[in-house]
């Protein structure tokens, strides 16, 4: 049991992240789905600059700039040019995809992954030492530090985005843009600021990823998780605490699939194809008939005026 | 578009004009699928054979990475179209794709690696994953203090159960109340690539009490390493040798002689003795194997080494038969 809530855990913790920059984006009337691509550029960017600096957290702040840097390129396809957002994030995540082999090709030559690092150079789990003297709570105060990151962040956010000016400023640009703009705030800077404070929190997600729970990043690695997160938010209806919600559900049934594979009865009776396939199966079920309307930022997927 | 296609005939163009290798040399065109030449192990292997007979044979080599599996017809007729006198695709993703283009030029010879194909230019090469991880499974079941073990496959395709089911029998064939827990890492080809996923995976074995784990899961495989360097316990590689990848923590590696039938092919080939149809290639044949060097030397005993190694031979003279997921579904399948 304390090993299948640990497992989940740690399955949550990059969907967390990934969802939570995704969510600002959003918010902030952007449709990002390049989440997929700022986690690969990240995650590589993040095992690249450990193998050369062997310190973790250097290669932590290398990736969050790199991730947003690769949003502030969204950002300015999307709020610059006014290109279509849905093409731009297709952009981006293409552009991740094939730049990080022929990245690795140039650094290391060898296009399916980066070597592989010491322990030594990577994020490693952290005691609480006030946690672990409790009786029950010892057992979940073994986790990388990223991880009580990625569970504290969503309550950040909902603090930040509903007590602060710039918080208020960010919805506004996302439900109604020409109030903000009306108000004398510049809607663009509003957005610029968004995006690359939202590709800083995926790349927490690549990190973590490539130097937290892996020991190196190997090409495509992020394996639709930014997809997942972006699932995340639209259960989560674009409110930081459900999505949260919805990343530990998302958790929960991955961890529950390792669960189920290792049941000989199950097995027997179900395909491991159909074990695999129930985060999504289980997510389909809940966006029927558990969700009701979504009901996202009034101008995400117009293109900026 | 226009503008695109000059671009590429350009390319292959430059590609295909290099006039500088003696007319006689034999042509061979190697075409690797999407784990490309550096993936450590199965197309890695298949490279270096193809090089090594550059080196020693002097043909005339190309070689050519398919990003997707819908470039791979493309490539071979690329060669085909330029007389390439032998043309070989690797993974069982390329077998229609090779049917396809065999059949549209009968005079060049192919070779087939991992899948059947009985055309009469094609020569294929299947080899016996399952006596190798047999031999695996033996060396975990000697080794193991908890008598309990894993197997973790990438995608659950037919293949790997192979890889399993050899495994399995190995291992209860020292100890017959062994318990192997197998996991899949997915069913899609994502699994191939997901080394947090199976890391997991691996955790979730050795929190069970699965001291040694074999991962036949390509890139994933990473995930499982460092799991069993965190857990203090034990993981066994595939294809290529792996052991040095973390010394200490793999316990061996089941090899897989890709190189080897390249290699021999091209060989034969030049020699004007290569023979199509569908060739087995196990331990007898030195084409399957476990790993041993100074990596993992101390992991296992001399003892161990010794038991493993009669069993081989047994399996090589026929008295002990490894279960085929093949043959075993092909029956159930008739019934």
């Amino acid at each position: 049991m304390i090993d299948f809530i640990n497992s989940t855990l740690r399955f949550a913790t990059p969907l967390i992240f990934a969802s939570m920059g995704g969510l600002l984006c959003e918010r902030a009337g952007i449709a990002t789905i390049c989440i997929e691509g700022i986690i690969l550029v990240s995650a590589f960017t993040s095992a690249a600059f450990d193998y050369y600096s062997s310190s973790p957290w250097l290669s932590l702040g290398a990736a969050l700039l790199v991730g947003g840097v690769f949003m502030l390129l969204h950002a300015f396809l999307t709020v610059r040019v006014k290109s279509d957002p849905i093409i731009s994030a297709i952009t981006v995540n293409l552009l991740a995809s094939g730049m990080t082999p022929l990245l690795m090709k140039l650094l290391f030559s060898n296009s399916t992954n980066t070597p592989s690092l010491p322990q030594e150079n990577r994020f490693l789990p952290v005691f609480i030492p006030f946690l672990s003297s409790f009786p029950i709570i010892r057992h979940f105060s073994n986790h990388l530090s990223l991880v009580y990151l990625a569970i504290l962040l969503p309550f950040v956010i909902q603090i930040t985005l509903t007590n602060t000016r710039w918080g208020l400023r960010l919805i506004a640009a996302g439900d109604g843009p020409e109030a903000l703009v009306t108000s004398g705030v510049s809607l663009n800077h509003t957005r610029f600021v968004a995006l690359f404070l939202g590709g800083c929190l995926m790349a927490f997600s690549g990190s973590y990823l490539a130097i937290g729970h892996s020991s190196q990043f190997i090409r495509d690695m992020s394996a639709g998780r930014g997809f997942i997160a972006l699932a995340a938010i639209i259960i989560g209806k674009w409110q930081p605490i459900p999505t949260l919600v919805a990343c530990v559900f998302f958790g929960f049934t991955d961890a529950l699939q390792i669960e189920l594979q290792s049941s000989e009865m199950l097995n027997l009776i179900l395909p491991a194809q159909f074990i695999q396939s129930l985060p999504y199966v289980i997510s389909l079920v809940v966006l029927v008939f558990a969700m009701g309307r979504a009901k996202p930022p009034l101008a995400i997927g117009q293109t900026s005026r | 578009m226009n503008s695109f296609l000059k671009a590429l005939s350009y390319f292959l163009l430059f590609f295909f004009s290099d006039a500088a290798y003696p007319s006689s040399s034999l042509k061979v065109g190697l075409v690797l699928d999407k784990g490309g030449k550096d993936d450590k192990s199965f197309n890695a292997s298949a490279f270096s054979g193809a090089t090594e007979a550059k080196k020693q044979l002097g043909i005339h080599l190309k070689v050519l990475e398919c990003q997707s599996d819908s470039a791979i017809a493309a490539s071979l007729r690329t060669f085909a179209q330029h007389n390439y006198d032998l043309i070989i695709g690797i993974g069982f993703v390329q077998q229609s794709p090779i049917e396809e283009v065999a059949k549209e030029f009968p005079n060049l010879s192919f070779l087939l690696v991992d899948a059947p194909s009985s055309l009469p230019n094609v020569r294929s090469v299947i080899f016996n994953e399952h006596e190798g991880s047999y031999l695996v499974g033996v060396i975990a079941a000697l080794t193991t203090k908890t008598n309990h073990i894993g197997f973790i496959g990438g995608m659950d395709i037919p293949l790997i159960r192979r890889f399993e089911r050899g495994f399995r029998a190995g291992a209860q064939s020292i100890e017959p109340r062994i318990k192997t827990l197998t996991y899949y890492v997915g069913a899609s080809s994502d699994a191939w690539r997901n080394p947090t996923k199976a890391k997991e995976l691996a955790l979730g074995q050795f929190s069970k009490g699965v001291d040694i784990s074999f991962c036949a899961a390509g890139s994933s495989c990473a995930g499982v390493f460092d799991a069993a360097e965190e857990s203090h316990r034990l993981a066994i590689g595939v294809d290529s040798n792996q052991n040095w990848v973390k010394p200490g923590f793999i316990l061996t590696s089941m090899v897989k002689g890709v190189d080897l039938a390249v290699f021999q092919t091209i060989e034969q080939k030049l020699k004007g003795r290569f023979k199509p149809g569908i060739i087995h290639l196990g331990l007898k044949e030195g084409a399957i194997s476990y790993s041993l060097d100074q990596y993992n030397r101390p992991l296992i005993s001399a003892q161990v080494e010794k038991q493993t190694n009669a069993i081989r031979n047994l399996i090589m003279k026929g008295t002990i038969v490894v279960p085929d997921y093949y043959k075993e579904n092909q029956r159930d399948q008739s019934k």
